[in-house]
């Protein structure tokens, strides 16, 4: 058993949320870097420069990437053989807050109904997978909400299978056009319960872009999706272009043989993702 | 696509020459509201109580902007999704609004409301607020100051950047998605 202290859990979190907010992954930019060399409209080359010159001014002005810098999100991967000293939960949402205070982030954070802000950007969203070994993975993404109101999920039909799926995923990003600040990132989410299919688009968004599916099947999928959004033509910012999104992720898990559970999380092109491993 | 610079307060003759697709350098006063502070200028004009600012002529900025660090005015400070204002924004117009700044589709109630009291929709680059933010000088909160970065600031802007998304004359500039929606 390997024991880890709450002060370590505490200042890691403090550390990748003011970090996020503020450099782009590299992933990100080079994928915007190579959407500016494919595009051959004025205005999308013209987007895609001002995204990656607000990346550089970003990292060496200490501003935010975007004012909206999201709800704290947490995929944490806890191994079986890690004692937390506390509790793992509200060490992160303490952490997550302090993070914002000092990185000067905006709080975004509201009752549903009076929109009283709850002044700290808490709570958190905090996800917990237990994994073999003994380390402690906490992947942040700062969730912006101009995309994740373009998300949506539904109950599909087992008879509707791939072309249901299909069709959905890319008539809700032709519904979204320029809402979400494209170019998007796309999670979708497949199988599970009706709680998990969102769960899982959403976990599906920290993989890199660019990284495929481990199952080649999943992979093609992920592919073929990719380049039926990109048909679409929305383009940066929706003023037209080739590229509407830089990828789609895939995650999939069994279901109910009654249901087809169907989550598709946008992600916009601030895709802010840091994580820390204790 | 020509590139005009315009002063605030905005006039019709400044508007109606625009077309979609044109650029403007935003020079002046332009005043932030978002969700809550549209309802609550609205609650104001139900009551008949006096606004904090002066909409004759105004150009809003749909913008929750982030805490300015020391020795700037305000933090990344890029728009917002405009379509959760459209309930709000043609009453606005009818009572002298002239523009709108954010990003995203508007309704066809915005669309007409533009049409007919003179009135431009305006995008800026989402996403992009650390690189916006470097063209407003001066920030100051003017109302609803609870409302935290909801609150409505008066921005003093220079060349800020803008792209004429929806024009008085009923054109928009976002492409149409190959699909039938
Ligand atoms: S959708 Fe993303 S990039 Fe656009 S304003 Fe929101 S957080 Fe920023």
């Amino acid at each position: 058993m390997k024991s880890i202290k709450a002060k370590d859990i505490h200042d890691g979190v403090v550390g990748i949320v003011m970090q996020a907010a503020r450099y782009l992954p590299d992933d990100v930019r080079s994928a915007l870097k190579t959407s500016l060399e494919n595009e051959t409209s004025d205005s999308a080359r013209e987007i895609l420069g001002q995204l990656l010159e607000n990346a550089d001014l970003a990292a060496t002005s200490g501003l935010p990437l975007c004012q909206d810098t999201g709800v704290g999100v947490f995929f944490v991967e806890l191994g079986a053989d890690v004692h937390v000293e506390g509790n793992l939960v509200e060490i992160i949402n303490g952490a997550m807050v302090e993070g914002y205070e000092k990185g000067l982030l905006r709080k975004s954070l509201c009752h549903p109904l009076t929109r009283k802000n709850t002044g700290d950007n808490s709570p958190a969203v905090v996800h917990v997978d237990i994994v073999p070994g003994d380390k402690l993975k906490i992947k942040h993404m700062a969730k912006g909400g101009g995309s994740e109101n373009m998300s949506r999920c539904t109950m599909l039909t087992p008879a509707q299978g791939w072309a249901g799926i299909k069709e959905f995923v890319v008539r809700r990003m032709a519904e979204a056009g320029p809402n979400p600040c494209p170019p998007t990132i796309v999670g979708v989410g497949i199988g599970g319960t009706f709680d998990v299919a969102p769960a899982l688009a959403k976990k599906a968004l920290f993989r890199p872009v660019g990284e495929r599916n481990a199952d080649p099947e999943i992979a093609a999928m992920e592919e073929e999706l990719l380049a039926a959004i990109n048909e679409l033509g929305i383009g940066p910012m929706g003023l037209g272009g080739r590229t509407t999104s830089l990828d789609v992720k895939i995650e999939m898990r069994p279901c109910h043989i009654a249901s087809l559970p169907l989550a598709v999380n946008v992600q916009c092109h601030s895709s802010r993702i840091k994580e820390v491993v204790l | 696509m020509a590139t005009y610079t315009l002063t605030t307060p905005l006039r019709d003759e400044d508007l109606l020459k625009l077309k979609v697709g044109d650029v403007v350098k935003l020079n002046g006063t332009i005043y932030t509201a978002r969700d809550a502070a549209h309802k609550r200028l609205c609650d104001q004009l139900d009551n008949n109580e006096k606004l904090p600012f002066e909409l004759q002529g105004a150009v809003i900025y749909y913008v929750g902007p982030s805490p300015a660090p020391e020795g700037r005015p305000i933090g990344a400070a890029g728009p917002t999704t405009s379509y959760r204002m459209d309930s709000y924004a043609p009453r606005l117009h009818s009572l002298g609004v002239k523009a709108s700044i954010g990003k995203g589709k508007r309704s066809a109630a915005v669309r007409e409301a533009l049409q007919k009291h003179v009135g431009v929709y305006f995008g800026a680059t989402g996403g992009a607020g650390a690189l916006l933010s470097q063209c407003i000088t001066a920030a100051e909160v003017i109302a609803f100051d609870d409302l935290g970065p909801e609150a409505v600031r008066k921005l003093t802007v220079k060349d800020f950047p803008l792209l004429v998304v929806n024009d008085a004359h009923g054109n928009e500039q976002y492409a149409k998605p190959n699909y039938d929606l």
